[in-house]
């Protein structure tokens, strides 16, 4: 029992602290590739090609004077930023970041590298996320501004758009999967498929569910408020959207959850695309943790290419194509399923 | 233990859903019926139906409460001004008969948990509250609710399409 419980309480903490520092350290990978791409060198002052940058920023932010604007609602306008970052960290209570380990013999019996494993993983994930949009909502709505107002609005108008294609898109990979628990649909995924009888290729949901993936990444974008879907903080229109009247730590907190937000939307496209912790040799969690990375450069590759929709198009693309397109996958693959599936 | 997590759940629930009509504020009110969902949903927990536990939270805390906002935000309607006024008559005969369907109906579930039923459905022990369960019983058992529900809610939708699109020139 105590050791159970000594268990846990390690992999929370592990795991919470690896996601603060990978949500500090996002922001330097972030401003150095687009330093990269746009032929610059990014922070390079502070400590060896500005390594230290995220600390000291943090540092800065943390001394910064915290304003609250006198027309605020107050109590909602001191919630928000937590009602923002809270879903961000603990949707990852239930993404499985490897295979059960004994740490190199120190432990007894193997450990299973996730914090839990519900029957619902993925409904959960979602469920947590569709929290999320409060946070940006009422943070637009108790600054008393038109900018943060107008900013919350587009976002939850977006956030609804784009949940409902999401959630279709993951749809086939839980028909192929046979279930909604992640460690399952990564234990679906072990093996290899030999394409024409000479391809080996792994049996990822990527490879069976090419659509599904596609649908998914355009809609963690927009769901992650990430160019070129990053309207409710359209600087060049709104300010910074539903964030303006936030400064200091308060603001922080929304950097942080967006962060936060887009290693969850990677983790869980890792998970039910890529075959999760699955990798040929080596420890688990290193595959995991790579899966991870490539898919967040992709992340910001996308903003430094893509310039801002329209917010008429946003509307467009989310209804009339990401949708219909969803459905259509969700539907086939039922069929699939049912015809030539077991 | 369950009985004191319980009663924590069904006082918060309780109580936040009087402060929903308490608020004199719109977006106040729609922020304490976020919390009676989230209590609900709790109490589902509770009761090991995961499943409809999830789809309370998506559904009604992360779907419909964050359209009611919308609303309200979009129209921005303000804190009540006007001093309290009685309601007609009118108004209160239907809050009286609305109360007294619901009255009985709560006496009549609670009357069939006093009468030990005899069947309890084709329940698994273990299995119960399991998204493989809901779904089964949903494709079989209720199937024909299923389907009328779904086919009220394109009615719904259609409707409220037709009601907003005539007032277009």
């Amino acid at each position: 029992m105590l050791e159970t419980v000594i268990v846990m309480l390690a992999k929370i903490v592990v795991v919470f602290g690896a996601l603060l520092l990978a949500v500090a350290y996002m922001t330097w990978i972030e401003r150095k590739l687009i330093a990269d791409i746009q032929v610059r060198l990014g922070p390079m002052r502070v400590g060896p090609h500005g390594l230290l940058q995220p600390i000291a920023d943090g540092i800065k932010l943390m001394f910064k004077e915290d304003l609250i604007p006198s027309q605020a609602e107050r109590v909602v306008f001191l919630l928000a930023p937590s009602l923002s970052i809270v879903p961000a960290f603990i949707a990852f209570a239930v993404i499985p970041f490897g295979d059960s380990t004994t740490l190199f013999g120190l432990l007894a019996r193997p450990v299973p590298l996730y914090i839990t494993d519900i029957d619902v993983g993925v409904l959960f994930i979602f469920a947590v996320a569709s929290l999320g949009v409060y946070g940006i909502v009422l943070a637009g709505w108790s600054s008393n501004n038109k900018y943060s107002l107008l900013g919350g609005l587009r976002s939850s108008a977006q956030l609804i758009s784009y949940e409902l294609s999401m959630g279709l898109s993951v749809v086939g990979v839980l028909l192929l999967a046979g279930s909604l628990s992640l460690v399952d649909i990564v234990k679906a995924q072990a093996g290899l498929d030999w394409w024409g009888g000479i391809l080996p290729v792994p049996r990822w949901f990527l490879f069976s569910q090419p659509l599904g993936f596609c649908l998914y990444f355009c809609c963690a974008l927009a769901e992650t408020n990430r160019a070129p879907f990053d309207l409710p903080e359209a600087e060049t229109e709104l300010v910074a959207g539903f964030h303006t009247e936030y400064s200091s730590m308060k603001f922080a907190m929304f950097f942080m959850a967006e962060y936060a937000n887009m290693i969850t939307v990677s983790a869980l496209a890792t998970t039910l695309f890529l075959g999760g912790w699955l990798g040929p040799i080596g420890p688990s969690p290193v595959w995991f943790l790579g899966k991870v990375f490539l898919l967040l450069f992709l992340f910001i590759w996308f903003r430094a290419t893509l310039p801002r929709f329209r917010y008429d198009q946003l509307m467009q693309f989310g209804w009339k194509c990401l949708l219909p397109l969803a459905l259509v996958n969700a539907v086939a693959t039922a069929i699939f399923q049912v015809v030539w599936g077991g | 233990m369950e009985l004191a997590i319980f009663a924590g759940l069904a006082l918060v629930a309780g109580g936040s859903a009087l402060l929903v009509i308490l608020q004199r504020h719109a977006v106040y009110s729609a922020l304490f019926l976020i919390i009676a969902m989230g209590a609900l949903a709790g109490i589902y927990i509770l009761l090991a139906a995961y499943f409809v536990w999830v789809i309370q939270v998506i559904v009604y805390a992360g779907a419909i409460m964050v359209l009611f906002l919308f609303v309200i935000m979009l129209l921005d309607i303000g804190r009540e001004q006007a001093p309290w006024a009685p309601p007609d008559r009118g108004r209160i005969v239907a809050a009286l008969l609305l109360t007294l369907v619901l009255l009985v109906e709560l006496g009549m579930a609670v009357a069939q948990r006093l009468v030990p039923q005899a069947s309890t459905g084709p329940v698994v022990a273990g299995e119960f509250g399991t998204t493989r369960l809901v779904g089964r019983l949903l494709f079989t058992d209720f199937l024909f609710p299923f389907e009328i529900t779904s086919i009220i809610l394109l009615v719904a939708m259609v409707g409220a399409m037709v009601l907003a699109k005539r007032r277009l020139p």
